[in-house]
């Protein structure tokens, strides 16, 4: 098994960091302490443990942290600027998104990677785009609500 | 939209949807899951599985293992027996073994742990442990496990370690039965069959089934001071804090287990899980140990019991119940665990809240070489709803009446007694049907959709036992500590909500300290949807407590007569002078101190009479079929929460959506499948649970508001009620669809159009 080293911005900060080969982005980032991401299913289906790589959400289950070479990654510990919540946080938290929180880091950077790739969703295409995030306690509804808000917000803000 | 029957205008706080507490904490990445938890020098386990369903284990070689880098020690069964620990838990009979002894009884069962450095050292060397099994006959199916040659599981039944409220089966029992229990009344059944107009009859099959909280199982254990300290994703720390201080025989008071954020629990976190692996790889190594499952681990850790119910139902030609007659038999797998309650629930629940002359039912839950059952969401309730409602529907088909019109006839009224010594029904469920009915637009007019509904009474699990303790501070803030673990359903929010109402302070200056037995006061469960029930009423009166021991204070303080003290929102007035809680306090102590008040309850006054509330189910749904694939889609799900009083609307609305949410993957999508003796699909890829896919076009959740609820302010348990009839509606709205109900969950595509290919031969 071998060593490289690597360089990544991750959550805005350049890091140059030395990683096996066999080691999973979501090892490497809660390794860093960055435990907002989860680790659930473990196949790539439940949506959990979703970061942004170059600005696409991705599986960090399933991703292998030599892949970040060079990539910046943002997890959920990015999102907030300082203790100014991102609009999607503050709508979460307004829309009752989330019971146990679990699922909540991986459906927020999911949905980030939405808004940035289309601001004025509707409801379908969030329904269409979040398929890939499990939530078991909520219903799903109010996590709609939820990103519709954010969308919102964000709009307004612009 | 909202039925509301009670005004809340004498509230400040409580009937408000206040903001999550722990909100900020879960949108940024924050709060802290058990899972997320690590200690210096912390060593990571890996369990080795069972590769047989059934065996004789005849070696164990583990040196291979023992030798592999990184790796501290490989523990087995027989260490444990050896070091005289007792190497078995269970909160009903003490039969389920940490780590298996001589035996294994399903396939994935825990037979050794490899603790090492890292988790892939430990998982590499796991590999290196060779098991060495004389097979025993095997036995998966139920029916297969009652006959008289089939293998016996437990030729010994473990110790009875199971207090009141939790032994409710039957003792002394032979064979594969784990648990039994009848109920019924009203003398030979067999007559009203006789005399019925018309007899509903059929078998009805409910589905094994995985939770699916998404935080898999996991603990970190270590000794400080000879104390043991775990940390785990545990609904029921104090009732695993029984299981560890028996298992290393230790005083309670010198076990902790503490439970942060849980990641979903909905009964599958119930009771022990992988707490005595772990701390028994922290007491052979000296180390903090941390064990922390995968999901395909999680299934094979706890499942819930699949039932087969053969069910006759009479009625009189105006559709009023004669007699119920249900027979169940529940695949409850290889150990007791929570059996015996969720055996004995399904017999209460299977029938509904009916007036019913005479009843006969025989519940039967029987050990098989699978993967242990026990909690889940609602347990009893779904597996018999399938059988009881579904009679309603099909008796009404056969008498021309209503399906709403003939549950009404029979439904009982509020403070009616449907079982025989138990708690009157504590709710309104014909006008909660009403509800129901006009929401969803019964009987439906639209062309290829069809309407289901159900409604249930569950006779709530909750022992009520709970104590609650509130300090207030010197600047009037308050800390609350309870026992209940917040699993998301919002119990820090709840709990606090109640603090600020009693005390009379702003919300904002109550902080929750919660589910850590070294910190914390005793509460017996988080479930059966108990917490803002009883665990609500404790706060209440610690709160109480609180406010007397203020005036106390302030008698002395102020030099006045206790007659010249009274309260005010947050302190009290004495000679037309106000003080704050704080101010109180100041003055008594001179500087700084503070207040402690304690609060309990018990089977007394209110509670006396079990259960001590009902959790009603009263919810339905719209649907329509692609009559290629059979796939079903649902363009309406109502609920009606009949939760007494909403403490927080928001949060009622949210267990309600999820309830049924969870009901609905049940119906359509979700069931664990034995294909031999091993599980076909232990996975969450081939075990398709709901998504945001399968969201109802119109969603609607009612509140009914009563104030009939034993708990405070006249509320009552939420959160099992909504899912526990969807089963039910999803098969009624299909037998209407195509005049042949179905008889089994979950309906997938293949198994509705298998239904309508029989529709069309009939």
């Amino acid at each position: 098994m071998g060593k490289r080293e690597i360089e990544l911005r991750l959550n805005g900060v350049e890091r140059r960091l030395e990683v096996e080969d066999q080691v999973l982005l979501i090892e490497l980032v809660r390794g860093l302490g960055l435990v907002g991401t989860k680790l659930s299913c473990d196949t790539q289906v439940c949506g959990a443990c979703t970061v942004l790589l170059d600005g696409r959400p991705v599986s960090s289950c399933t991703t292998l942290a030599i892949e970040a070479d060079g990539k910046p990654v943002e997890t959920i510990e990015g999102l907030a600027d300082g203790t100014k919540l991102h609009p999607l946080q503050e709508a979460f938290i307004d829309r009752f998104a989330f019971q146990c929180g679990y699922c909540t880091p991986g459906m927020i950077v999911s949905a980030k990677a939405l808004l940035e790739a289309r601001p004025d969703p509707d409801a379908p295409a969030v329904r269409h785009w979040m398929e890939g995030n499990i939530c078991r306690c909520s219903g799903y509804q109010t996590i709609v609500d939820a990103v519709l808000d954010a969308a919102d917000r964000m709009r307004s803000a612009r | 939209m909202s039925a509301e029957h009670g005004g809340t205008t004498e509230h400040r706080v409580v009937g408000t949807s206040a903001r999550r507490a722990d909100g900020i904490a879960k949108v940024t990445g924050s709060a802290r899951y058990a899972v997320d938890l690590s200690v210096p020098g912390m060593a990571h386990a890996v369990v080795v599985r069972s590769t047989r369903a059934h065996a004789r284990i005849a070696g164990i070689e583990r040196d291979a293992a023992a030798a592999s880098p990184g790796v501290i020690r490989v523990l087995t069964g027989d260490d444990l027996l050896a070091a005289g620990l007792t190497p078995y838990y269970g909160h009903v009979v003490l039969d389920h073994p940490v780590l298996a002894i001589e035996r294994v009884r399903f396939h994935g069962e825990p037979v050794a742990l490899v603790i090492a450095e890292t988790k892939r050292e430990a998982a590499e060397a796991a590999e290196l442990v060779e098991v060495a099994y004389e097979e025993l006959p095997v036995v998966i199916d139920a029916h297969d496990a009652l006959k008289p040659d089939a293998p016996n599981l437990h030729e010994r039944r473990g110790e009875r370690v199971g207090d009141e409220g939790m032994d409710e089966g039957e003792g002394g029992l032979a064979t594969n039965i784990c648990a039994i229990a009848r109920v019924g009344w009203g003398g030979d059944i067999e007559d009203a069959f006789t005399k019925a107009h018309v007899v509903v009859e059929g078998e009805y099959r409910y589905p094994m089934l995985y939770g699916y909280a998404m935080e898999p199982y996991n603990a970190l254990a270590f000794f400080d001071q000879g104390d043991l300290v775990v940390y785990s994703s545990a609904q029921h720390v104090y009732m695993v804090r029984r299981d560890l201080a028996r298992m290393f025989h230790l005083p309670l008071a010198r076990v902790r287990v503490s439970a942060p954020y849980v990641g979903g629990g909905y009964g599958t976190k119930s009771y022990t899980k992988v707490e005595g692996m772990t701390a028994a790889a922290a007491c052979f190594t000296g180390r903090p140990v941390k064990l922390d499952l995968s999901v395909e681990e999680a299934i094979l850790t706890t499942r819930s019991a699949a039932a087969h119910i053969r069910a006759r139902s009479a009625f009189t030609k105006d559709g009023l119940l004669l007699a119920r007659d249900f027979d169940i038999v529940m695949n409850s797998g290889a150990y007791t665990d929570n059996t015996p309650l969720v055996n004995s629930k399904t017999a209460n629940r299977c029938f509904g809240p009916y007036r019913i002359p005479a009843l006969r039912v025989l519940a039967r839950s029987v050990f098989t070489n699978t993967v242990p059952s026990s909690s889940l969401r609602g347990f009893g309730a779904p597996q018999g709803n399938i059988a009881g409602e579904l009679q309603m529907d099909e008796a009404a088909a056969k008498l021309g009446i209503d399906p709403v019109e003939l549950r009404l006839r029979n439904l009982v009224g509020p403070g009616e007694e449907f079982m025989p010594g138990k708690r009157p029904l504590d709710a309104d469920l014909k006008d909660d049907l009403r509800c129901l009915s006009a929401a969803l637009e019964w009987p439906g007019a639209t062309a290829g959709h069809s309407i289901g509904l159900g409604v249930s009474a569950s006779d709530a699990g909750a022992y009520p036992t709970s104590t609650a303790a509130v300090r207030i501070h010197s600047d009037t803030s308050i800390t609350l500590f309870t026992g209940s673990t917040e699993l998301g359903q919002g119990s820090r929010t709840v709990l606090a909500q109640i603090v600020a109402e009693e005390l009379g302070v702003p919300l904002e200056s109550v902080s929750v300290i919660n589910g850590d037995t070294g910190v914390v006061t005793y509460e017996r469960t988080t479930g059966a949807s108990r917490t803002t029930t009883i665990t609500g009423r404790a706060v209440q009166e610690a709160c109480r407590d609180a406010r007397r021991r203020v005036r106390e204070l302030a008698v002395q303080a102020l030099s006045v007569s206790s007659g010249e003290i009274e309260d005010t929102a947050g302190g009290v007035r004495a000679k037309g002078k106000e003080l704050s809680y704080g101010e109180v306090i100041e003055k008594w102590f001179g500087a700084g101190g503070e207040v402690l008040g304690h609060g309990a309850v018990r089977r007394a006054e209110g509670f006396a009479k079990m259960p001590p509330f009902y959790e009603i189910g009263c919810s339905g749904l719209e649907l329509t079929v692609d009559r290629e694939t059979g796939q079903v889609h649902v363009t309406k799900l109502t609920t009606v929460g009949d939760v007494g009083f909403a403490i927080n609307p928001a949060l009622v609305h949210g267990q309600d959506a999820g309830a049924a949410m969870m009901g609905m993957g049940a119906a359509l999508h979700e069931e664990l499948v034995y294909d031999g003796e091993q599980l076909a699909n232990p996975n969450v890829v081939d075990y398709r649970v709901p998504r945001f896919s399968d969201i109802p076009d119109q969603l609607i959740h009612l509140l009914a508001e009563r104030r009939d609820g034993s708990g405070p302010y006249g509320a009552k348990g939420a959160g099992e009620g909504a899912g526990n009839t969807i089963g039910s509606s999803v098969a009624s709205a299909l037998g209407r669809l195509f005049g042949v109900f179905p008889h089994q969950l979950p309906m997938t595509p293949e198994r509705v159009w298998r239904l309508m290919r029989e529709a069309k031969r009939e």
